[in-house]
């Protein structure tokens, strides 16, 4: 189970968002993509889920063309998408929220139990299963959408930006239930990031995106130690 | 006191058909972002296959559910084969903002054009199942009849039928996640487009069960149910077109208003009381009475 | 060579189009000048819809009430006034501007659905309360007559050449008029608030005087475009004004191309043409009462469609897509 992305190119209007970028991501692997605000990591993940059309490249998820299907399809065949924001609909209860990736699946017996699950590991959904989602602190509300994608079962997960906006000390405890859970699951993850210190550190594999190109692309360990790394994105 | 017993009683049965309306309004609105202004052609040709359907079986009942069918049918039709060509064709230019509500007043002439081709221009009618005679309170007849009662109840019942349908089944669930947020519905996994077409199907149903409960009382020609798309318009801004609940409000406030000015006043003021009041509410609480947001322009 | 600055070379073009439409109103027949004052009318209101649409970005449904409120009030100041017709029309075009400017200052500020939404209430909400003041005729109406062409232009000169002399002034001067205004700052300012009203008021315009502003000069055509119309049907009633009317000028201005005031003669010739074809159509296959009078709506309405479908921004925008090509 590989996503193997070459040579992708995406346009927006008439910038061009991403420019040839490659990379791949083994099985139960995390790589971390990494870049400044507008380096078109977000872009990048939204093309592989549909969001967004791409220009040109390919993008497939073991063997099978990811680019250009429909978001609901790729989300039923495993790959969630959690996009940035907090990707909430405030409107809905906690509860509600966490039942739309159930409302699907043929086996309710493991939506249950992956319900448990995900409430066990963030207790505080639990607590507020009832509550509107617009009531939710930041924090709150990214594992909320982090939860609500656990619960279809995926295989890959991407993750847009998690810990955009977020306390110093919450962002250290999202990262580090991320990372745990991604062990624990098998799951293999792309991780959007401006926070690049934090993601590296949970991370296997790095890529840094500069203006849309890859400029680096190597082991999270070997690029937290790369002086040029360093002092462009982690800052010291 | 009879008078004013009996304008609650007829502000209510004619609120009860401007909700069905406006309700259809509110439920394309939230899932397509466009006021469908065909939903008074549709209205008018289900009701249309309503009183074909009464004609030829000779029951009100069976055209009833003819007329809510065929709604449901059509609408579903209308979102799957002209709505979604309409929106994947016309993607640049300026005229994006406006074309996807130009093309349902353009089918609107359609199938106005349509029906009168069929039914032709004349006035028909409908009997009711029951009897439109006002009924006799203290020995003096108000303007309240066992039909308007009928109406009443059938509203109320289809009502808590869509509020159960939206709270409580897992397919009110994709259809409220779909109207708030169509992206993240669809990063669950949820297929918004096929939602949305059944939201256009309930509309449209709402819109047949309109014509069946209003053209008994009334009459139905091509045009008969612009009156009602404009009053059902104005019901769901007053409830802020955005929700159900508003859509039903909105239209309360606007059956009382106008029975009462029309009883009290003059019944000359139909109109310019549902006039005014949007003017108010635009001018006022321009989000729906109900809102806390201080406008809304988009 | 002497530089001819654009402006003037805009008013040359209309000076020239209005001769050329004079000769040409003597060399056919009465019911082409009778179709051709049609044409100038359905133009001028065409025109009202692009202003309003194209330029400043909002919708209106309700352009044949603003036509009712401008044909009602040149018809009260011929006949009640006293006015001459002119100065009728003028009147026409002042008071539907400022009915439009009232309006405008209350919904155009809102765009979107709710524009759209309330001007649809007033086109089928204004003929039926017109219908009961008494001054306004209820059902059948009132005249509306401007008298016998001047005997000064001959015993020869017909009724139907003098609408139609009257229709294209108005409609030539009210459209250079606009095109000029369209070409100011003005028009810049208008054209900015469609492209994308958040910018435009970060830049300091006051996004909703000027698309109340926009609303009235809109209303104000309109108002003289239906003074026109009544007084080529000698009459105004409710019935003249219906909600179809307004679809009609729709299609014509999208038929046109929203963003284009160089087409507006075509949208007009296109909406005097469809009756005609429905009459031929009906006198050569026949039909049911229902079909004939219902043809020319679905007609116009499938234009709509058709032209929302395959040239959204207008004819020009085919043409380019062809040039492209080739």
């Amino acid at each position: 189970m590989t996503l193997v992305v070459s040579n992708l190119t995406i346009d927006h209007g008439a910038i061009r968002a991403i420019n040839n970028v490659s990379f791949q991501v083994a099985t139960g692997q995390l790589t971390a993509i990494i870049g400044a605000n507008g380096a078109g990591k977000t872009t990048l993940l939204r093309s592989l889920s549909g969001l967004k059309e791409s220009k040109s490249g390919s993008a497939t998820w073991n063997g099978d063309s990811i680019l250009g299907r429909k978001s609901e399809d790729l989300a039923r065949s495993g790959i969630m998408h959690v996009s940035d924001g907090k990707s909430v609909i405030a409107e809905l209860t906690v509860k509600e929220n966490l039942a739309l990736t159930g409302l699907w699946r043929k086996d309710k017996k493991d939506v249950a139990k992956a319900t448990e699950e995900v409430i066990e590991l963030f207790p505080i959904l639990g607590e507020r299963l009832s509550q509107t989602s617009g009531s939710l602190s930041g924090g709150e509300r990214q594992m909320l959408a982090i939860g609500r994608a656990l619960i279809a079962r995926p295989k890959l997960l991407l993750l847009d930006e998690p810990s955009l906006g977020l306390a110093p000390l919450i962002v250290e405890q999202i990262f580090q239930t991320i990372k745990s859970f991604v062990a624990k699951m098998n799951l293999t993850v792309v991780l959007v990031e401006q926070n690049a210190m934090g993601a590296l550190k949970i991370a296997d594999e790095g890529v840094v995106l500069n203006l849309g190109t890859a400029v680096a692309s190597d082991s999270a360990k070997n690029l937290l130690n790369d002086p040029a790394v360093r002092a462009a994105y982690l800052g010291f | 006191m009879l008078e004013f017993f009996t304008a609650v009683l007829t502000s209510l049965s004619t609120g009860a058909i401007y909700a069905l309306m406006s309700t259809a309004l509110v439920l394309v609105w939230r899932s397509t972002r466009v006021i469908n202004f065909a939903q008074a052609g549709q209205a008018v040709l289900s009701t249309y296959i309503g009183y074909e359907v009464t004609t030829r079986s000779g029951s009100y009942w069976i055209g009833f559910i003819g007329a809510v069918l065929s709604g449901a049918i059509i609408g579903a039709g209308i979102d799957r084969f002209f709505m979604r060509p309409i929106f994947k064709r016309v993607k640049s230019g300026p005229i994006v903002m406006i074309a996807p509500v130009v093309a349902t007043l353009g089918l609107l002439g359609i199938i106005q054009a349509i029906v009168g081709f069929v039914w032709g221009l004349n006035y028909l009618t409908i009997a009711a199942p029951v009897s439109t005679e006002g009924l006799k309170v203290f020995g003096s007849v108000i303007a309240f009849s066992p039909f308007n009662l009928m109406v009443l109840i059938s509203v109320t019942l289809s009502m808590i039928l869509l509020t159960i349908l939206f709270q409580k089944t897992n397919l009110g669930l994709a259809l409220r996640a779909s109207a708030y947020s169509p992206e993240i519905a669809k990063l669950s996994g949820i297929k918004v487009e096929a939602i949305r077409t059944i939201g256009w199907a309930l509309a449209g149903a709402a819109g047949g069960l309109a014509g069946m409960l209003y053209v008994p009382g009334s009459y139905l020609y091509p045009n008969s149910m612009e009156v009602l798309l404009v009053f059902g318009f104005i019901a769901a801004v007053i409830g802020g077109l955005d929700s159900l609940f508003g859509a039903v409000a909105g239209a309360m406030i606007l059956g009382f208003a106008i029975n009462f000015s029309t009883t009290y006043i003059s019944y000359k003021l139909v109109f310019p009381t549902a006039f005014v009041i949007l003017i108010l509410v635009l001018l006022i609480k321009p989000g729906g009475v109900f809102s806390s947001k201080k406008g809304r322009k988009d | 060579m002497v530089k001819i600055s654009t402006n003037r070379k805009r008013t040359l073009a209309f000076v020239l189009l209005g001769w050329v439409l004079l000769i040409i109103s003597d060399r056919v027949g009465e019911l082409r000048q009778y179709q051709g004052s049609f044409v100038a009318m359905y133009a001028l209101a065409i025109a009202s819809i692009i202003l309003l649409t194209g330029y400043s970005g909002q919708l209106s449904l309700g352009h044949s009430a603003l036509m009712a409120v401008g044909a009602y009030a040149g018809a009260l100041s011929i006949n009640n006034l006293k006015l001459h017709p002119a100065l009728a029309l003028i009147v026409a075009a002042l008071i539907a501007g400022i009915f439009g400017l009232l309006l405008g200052f209350t919904v155009a500020r809102l765009s979107g659905p709710y524009l759209a939404g309330t001007t649809l209430a007033l086109a089928v909400s204004l003929p039926t309360v017109a219908n009961q003041f008494p001054i306004l005729g209820g059902e059948q109406g009132i005249i509306f007559d401007i008298g016998t062409p001047p005997s000064r232009f001959g015993e020869d000169f017909s009724q139907y050449k003098w609408f139609f002399w009257i229709s294209a002034l108005a409609a030539l001067i009210s459209i250079w008029m606009l095109s000029n205004l369209l070409a100011s700052r003005y028009g810049r300012v208008f054209r900015a608030l469609r492209d994308n009203s958040v910018a435009a008021q970060l830049s300091g315009i006051n996004v909703g005087r000027l698309k109340a502003i926009a609303f009235s000069i809109s209303s104000g055509i309109a108002g003289l475009a239906g003074g026109l119309l009544v007084m080529l049907i000698s009459g105004v009633s409710p019935s003249a004004f219906p909600l179809s009317l307004s679809f009609a000028l729709l299609t014509g201005a999208v038929v046109t191309g929203v963003y284009n005031l160089k087409g507006v003669m075509l949208g007009g010739l296109v909406l005097v043409a469809i009756p005609e074809i429905a009459e031929s159509v009906v006198s050569r296959i026949g039909g049911s009462e229902g079909f004939t009078t219902t043809l020319p709506g679905f007609m116009v309405s499938a234009l709509l469609i058709l032209a929302v479908l395959f040239t959204p921004n207008g004819p020009g925008q085919l043409l380019h897509h062809h040039k492209k090509k080739h």
